[in-house]
């Protein structure tokens, strides 16, 4: 007896036929006729063959199910909003005259992992990276060393694999201490 | 049990002896015997095969990146994701159309759900599960399970009783174990 490979939905990692109980129905049917057409026509091809249950339950059903649906892209929309919203800030902290640290924050809003991404800047620029929480922006990475303009590219091409290409990434210069640079 | 589980949770992750995957194996083996057949494709000898342990004592056996079980006390419990490789191995009961919804949102299963019109138990009389054990959830008109429970009353009782909860949730599609990514 060999073993079964299931295909999982992209979009909302169900089996497609479980597709409708996500609430993303509709992203899922574009998905799944795209890519497995054979499937789409098995599952959605004949309207109505909907099961043995009576006609207003399966109403009932189907309204909570829109409804469910509603609701999910509501709170997609929502969550789109906010990462449209918010920024990256990568600021440039001095702490002596000539020696400086990078704190980014405003990252985990975008569903980057902090601990990965201060790992790789960490081998990246060959210094010391950390993730430290603050009160006032919640976490960020702080990498030791004068690397803003390296980090904010990085950062942008991380941001523009995920498809969020329109997101500010705001670079703020600050003093710890004396001023001594304008 | 997987209401709540994030990466936060994982308290360590550590690669499995041989000689423990063998023993792991076995025990699989015994707990399921139908999966005798196909458990060196499931786990193949040379394999990656990590232990997860997380919160409240779950331990989460993961092979080649895909949870494949996991274990709270002695028992071992396939996930969705194995089950869905090999559904025949598994007691299985059905749930009608009405549930889905519910069950998907993480209810335990009410008998009526089981005993209606859409839904199945075992029906022959040797077939009857007892309580306590870790059945697969099916659904009216689909082929790959949605869930995974302990039943709360034998098969027999459900029939006979026919109300209250009837099943209890393990894990079902979309919770928090269907959803971890640990990379």
């Amino acid at each position: 007896m060999p073993l079964k490979t299931v295909v999982y939905c992209d979009i909302c990692t169900f089996p497609p036929e479980y597709c409708e109980f996500s609430g993303k129905i509709k992203r899922c049917k574009v998905w799944l006729q795209e890519n497995h057409p054979d499937l789409y026509t098995k599952l959605y091809g004949e309207e109505g063959s909907a099961g043995t249950s009576t006609a207003t339950t399966e109403n009932k059903l189907e309204k909570s199910l829109r409804k469910l649906e509603i609701k999910q892209e509501n709170r997609d929309q929502r969550e789109l909003a906010k990462k449209m919203g918010s920024k990256v800030v990568i600021k440039r902290l001095e702490r002596t005259k000539r020696k400086c640290v990078v704190a980014i924050s405003g990252l985990e809003v975008f569903e980057i992992d902090m601990k990965k991404l201060s790992k790789t800047f960490a081998s990246k620029f060959a210094t010391g990276c950390s993730v430290s929480k603050s009160a006032v922006t919640g976490d960020e990475i702080i990498v030791q060393g004068d690397v803003a303009d390296e980090a904010e590219q990085y950062i942008k091409t991380l941001l523009s694999e995920k498809g969020l290409t329109s997101i500010k990434v705001e670079r703020v210069d600050d003093k710890m201490k004396k001023k001594v640079k304008t | 049990m997987f209401k709540k589980l994030s990466k936060e949770d994982v308290h360590s992750r550590s690669n499995v002896k041989s000689s423990v995957q063998r023993a792991m194996k076995s025990k699989l083996v015994s707990q399921y015997p139908k999966l005798e057949e196909v458990i060196d494709e499931l786990i193949p000898k040379k394999c990656l095969f990590e232990l997860i342990k997380c919160e409240d004592k779950i331990q989460l056996y993961r092979v080649n990146g895909e949870i494949l079980f996991f274990q709270k006390f002695d028992e071992l419990i396939p996930s969705l994701r194995l089950v869905h490789k090999f559904p025949e191995a598994f007691p299985t009961v059905q749930v009608d159309r009405g549930a889905i919804k519910f069950v998907l949102s993480g209810a335990n299963i009410m008998c009526p759900g089981l005993t209606s019109a859409g839904g199945k138990l075992p029906e022959k009389k040797d077939d009857e599960l007892d309580k306590d054990t870790t059945v697969i959830i099916n659904a009216e008109n689909k082929e790959n399970a949605l869930a995974i429970g302990k039943l709360l009353m034998s098969t027999e009782d459900i029939k006979s009783i026919n109300k209250g909860h009837g099943v209890e949730m393990i894990h079902h599609l979309g919770d928090c174990l269907w959803n971890l990514s640990i990379d």
